[in-house]
């Protein structure tokens, strides 16, 4: 069986993300920052009159910063509970069509703030693709206030 | 109809859609007659309509429903069996109940029909087992009969439809109670309320723009919008609003069956009925606080002979109260018995295993109060039938979770329990004052807020430092400061202009130091993603006209995080204290020696200052400071009062600088604790020397200083002059 991915990169990394859990793409937002949040929560954003947290991927997923300046694009998720949530991606990719058997879990080797988020990895043709839990991934460890 | 009380109207509204179902239900019986779901459901609703309908003396409305509730009883434990014949007479019975309301909601009164006819029959069918007919009756002599029953309904129905076909003749416009109200979902409620935000929010965006304009047109239109938007807004918010009191009223009823069956005596008292909530969080709230209303009388107060013992009065308090604060809802319970020991509290949770011992000794008395919401954590030794039933601390706590609301117990073992529920109004729109902080926006709802204070140039220096905590004096009155900057824990900034926003969290004044102050606005209150759930600083976030996000501060938590205790007075107490004759002064609270305290008038303290003891000098057997230009006599305060010494004689000496008739001392303390504004209800006489008395401040035996007395005390020539 087959399923269509909505693609991102992440630091050179192409990660997917099932098209369903995806509600809309989102170029760069007047983010409001959350003081007092975790490091991973980049602010807030009005989504039509809908307030959504914004997660800084990179952050959660302990890559290095983004570069200053560099430009970034929100990938809005649906949470199984609650609303929306924005994820702050470098780049957006194409939506993607993959077989099932091409995923495969991800080595142990990988460093695990990444096997932590990543469901699979999927063996592409040409490249390899993250399979981005993202339930896990707008979930974030509380900052006790 | 006007003049129809609300509980018949209700009534009224409410029978008339049981009756829809009731005969539904009866058809559906027709077709299925063993179906005892369908038979309890009838009979149910007939119930209904008969315990009503006895409760508001409507007696004929009684009997008829009365003679149709026993036959379905029957039917219903299986002594009899519908038949055709059965179905019709009960229909029947439902028509005269369907007519017999119509004529109230007319006149008010049950008129003249006594539908004894009706009755007799259906008594006839109870008596002999089945409609008039011997049971070896044949099929055909049944079919005769219902044609008989048939004909008799129709003129049941005539007899009174020319009635009601004048009634609708003569006033054609007039609406029935059943048409003038309409069931609304709350899904549909809820995305028009979300919509009415949405209009607030453009309304706000607009009037931004038209201000800027020179447009008169445009002024006069968004002028328009601006109205409309904000009786629409009111008009939707009305819809979903009800008091408090809808949940409440079942709870006298709770108390008193509870308090009869455990032998107790419980006066329950309830303040701010009128306090609207949400109809979904009200809802939401119904379960968790009659759980919270048992748990008071259950395991709270004490049966009379122990409150006796304990020289209490014989009957329980158990008081309500609701309120509106800070774009919240505050619910509590509180009561008057034994209170909860933290050290129960503790053993049980090391027994369980949840803990160790030594992590269940760290925790504050506080913290082991409210291990009470853990799952699986019931105090109660024995599990009574009153405890056992319903839902654990834990469930409560869930509940309350789930609608974005929060729940605290405090406790004092022997004095009573208090539980707090602040349940936040979401969808309210509030009004606000935007504030910034670090180039971002800030909203503080304006029922927090007193006054603004700005402070330029020279009069920055009114700021003073009590041990490093910055203070101002407004109006002779010492404002603690907190800055928003640090307790967002943003980097520190120099302000040419100080601006200070006075706040309110419960009974305490703070001001809170910002960059700048802007705007007030009509804010919607929007909820924080759970990723953001557990800053408590934040009631929420909203949309700001230019359409960028702002926070919304939560002024009780920034009090608390700021260190300022809260807790403040038992609830309980605090409205015994209210009947009594109580007088009510700021006093500033000082530590002395072995956890003492004592409290000097606010009017009499002058400045809060630190010296070093090697400042200290002697004269004549006191011990002066020099102090700006002048020498300061020194009171040590713990001497003067216990003869002791303050421990530490190498510490920096904290001052209390007084002054009295002209002249000045400084009273050396061990700490300086607080400033209360406390009504001075529980006072002893018992003076010791240099003082008026004592009171009970903050829930401590305060000793209550006399400077004038202080002063006397000292030789006058000591004293040099204010002035």
């Amino acid at each position: 069986m087959s399923h269509q991915y909505c693609t991102f990169v992440l630091d050179g990394h192409l990660f997917g993300v099932p098209v369903a859990s995806v509600q809309e793409v989102l170029k760069q937002q007047e983010v409001t920052p959350v003081p007092l949040a975790s490091r991973e929560v980049s602010g807030l954003i009005n989504l039509r009159g809908q307030i959504v947290t914004t997660i800084d991927l990179r952050a959660r997923l302990g890559l290095s910063a983004r570069e200053a300046g560099s430009s970034s694009v929100s990938v809005v998720v649906r949470a199984a509970d609650g609303g929306p949530v924005s994820l702050v991606v470098d780049q957006i990719g194409d939506v993607l069509e993959a077989e099932e058997s091409l995923l495969e879990p991800p080595p142990d080797t990988v460093p695990h703030e990444v096997r932590e988020l990543v469901m699979g990895i999927c063996k592409l043709d040409d490249r390899l693709m993250l399979l981005l839990d993202t339930e896990r991934a707008v979930t974030v460890t509380e900052l006790v206030a | 109809m006007d003049d129809l009380d609300e509980i018949v109207s209700e009534f009224l509204v409410e029978s008339h859609e049981n009756l829809d179902q009731l005969d539904r239900d009866l058809v559906e019986l027709e077709r299925d007659p063993a179906s005892r779901e369908l038979l309890s459901s009838v009979f149910r609703t007939l119930h209904t309509i008969k315990g009503t309908s006895g409760f508001l003396a409507f007696g004929t409305l009684e009997s008829v429903t009365h003679v149709g509730e026993s036959l379905l009883s029957r039917l219903r434990d299986g002594e009899m069996k519908l038949d055709p014949a059965m179905t019709t007479v009960l229909l029947e019975m439902v028509d005269a109940v369907r007519d017999l309301l119509a004529k109230i909601e007319e006149t008010g009164a049950e008129g003249d029909d006594d539908y004894a006819e009706l009755v007799a029959r259906i008594t006839q069918v109870l008596e002999t087992g089945s409609v008039p007919a011997p049971a070896a009756a044949a099929a055909p002599v049944v079919e005769v009969v219902e044609v008989v029953e048939a004909v008799e309904v129709v003129e049941v129905v005539e007899a009174v439809a020319p009635a009601a076909a004048d009634a609708a003749a003569d006033e054609p416009h007039r609406r029935t109670v059943a048409d003038s109200t309409i069931r609304v979902d709350v899904a549909l409620l809820d995305s028009l309320m979300n919509l009415v935000g949405e209009l607030v929010l453009t309304r706000n965006q607009m009037l931004q723009r038209a201000a800027t304009r020179e447009d008169i047109e445009l002024q006069r239109t968004t002028h328009r919008l601006n109205l409309i938007a904000g009786e629409l807004q009111e008009g939707v918010m009305k819809t979903r609003m009800q008091p408090i009191d809808n949940v409440w009223s079942k709870l006298p009823r709770v108390v008193r069956d509870l308090s009869l069956l455990l032998g107790k005596s419980v006066d329950l008292r309830m303040e701010g009925r009128d306090t609207e909530l949400d109809k979904t969080i009200l809802e939401a709230v119904r379960d968790p606080l009659t759980h919270l209303v048992r748990n008071s009388v259950d395991h709270g107060i004490e049966a009379p002979d122990a409150r006796r013992a304990k020289a209490k009065p014989e009957q329980g308090v158990l008081v309500l109260r609701a309120f509106h604060e800070g774009g919240q809802v505050n619910i509590e319970i509180a009561d008057d018995g034994a209170g909860i020991d933290p050290d129960k509290l503790r053993e049980k949770a090391v027994d369980r295993g949840m803990m160790t011992r030594e992590a269940a000794a760290a925790l504050s008395d506080r913290e082991a109060i409210n291990l009470i919401f853990n799952a699986g954590f019931s105090t109660a030794k024995a599990v009574t039938n009153v405890s056992g039933r319903g839902v654990g601390m834990d469930v409560v706590k869930t509940n309350i979770e789930k609608i974005g609301g929060t729940i605290d117990l405090a406790s004092t073992p022997g004095q009573g329990t208090t539980v707090r529920i602040r349940i936040p109004l979401t969808l309210a729109i509030i009004p606000a004052l935007v504030v910034t902080a670090a180039e971002n926006r800030y909203a503080i709802p304006q029922v927090n807020l007193l006054e603004l204070v700005r402070l330029e140039g020279s009069s920055r220096a009114q700021v003073e430092s009590v041990q490093g905590a910055p203070v101002y004096r407004l109006r002779g009155r010492l404002l603690p400061l907190v800055d928003l900057r640090e307790q967002l824990d943003l980097p520190p900034v120099e302000r040419p202009t100080t601006y200070i926003a006075v706040l309110q969290a419960d009974n305490r004044q703070f001001g809170l130091v910002v960059d700048d102050i802007k705007d007030t606005e009509e804010i919607v209150v929007k909820p924080l993603g759970k990723q953001l759930r557990g800053i408590d600083l934040y009631a929420g976030a909203t949309i700001m006209g230019d359409g960028n996000v702002a926070l919304i501060l939560d002024t009780m938590a920034l009090a608390r995080k700021a260190g300022m205790a809260l807790d403040g007075r038992d609830s309980v107490s605090s409205s015994a204290a209210e009947s009594g004759a109580a007088e009510r002064s700021a006093l500033l609270v000082v530590g002395l020696a072995d956890g003492r305290r004592a409290a000097i008038p606010l009017e009499t303290v002058d400045r809060l200052e630190e010296f070093d003891p090697a400042r200290v000098e002697r004269t004549g057997g006191h011990e002066v400071v020099q102090y700006r230009g002048q020498i300061l006599p020194l009171l040590r305060l713990d001497a003067a009062l216990h003869g002791g010494y303050g421990d530490d004689a190498a510490a920096r000496l904290q001052v209390v600088v007084c002054h009295s008739g002209g002249r000045i001392i400084g009273v050396v303390v061990n700490a300086i604790l607080d400033i209360v504004e406390e009504e001075l209800a529980v006072r002893s006489h018992l003076d010791t020397g240099g003082h008026h008395g004592s009171a009970v401040v903050s829930g401590h035996v305060t000793e209550l200083i006399d400077i004038d007395r202080a002063i006397g005390s000292f030789d006058p020539a000591l004293l040099a002059p204010t002035h």
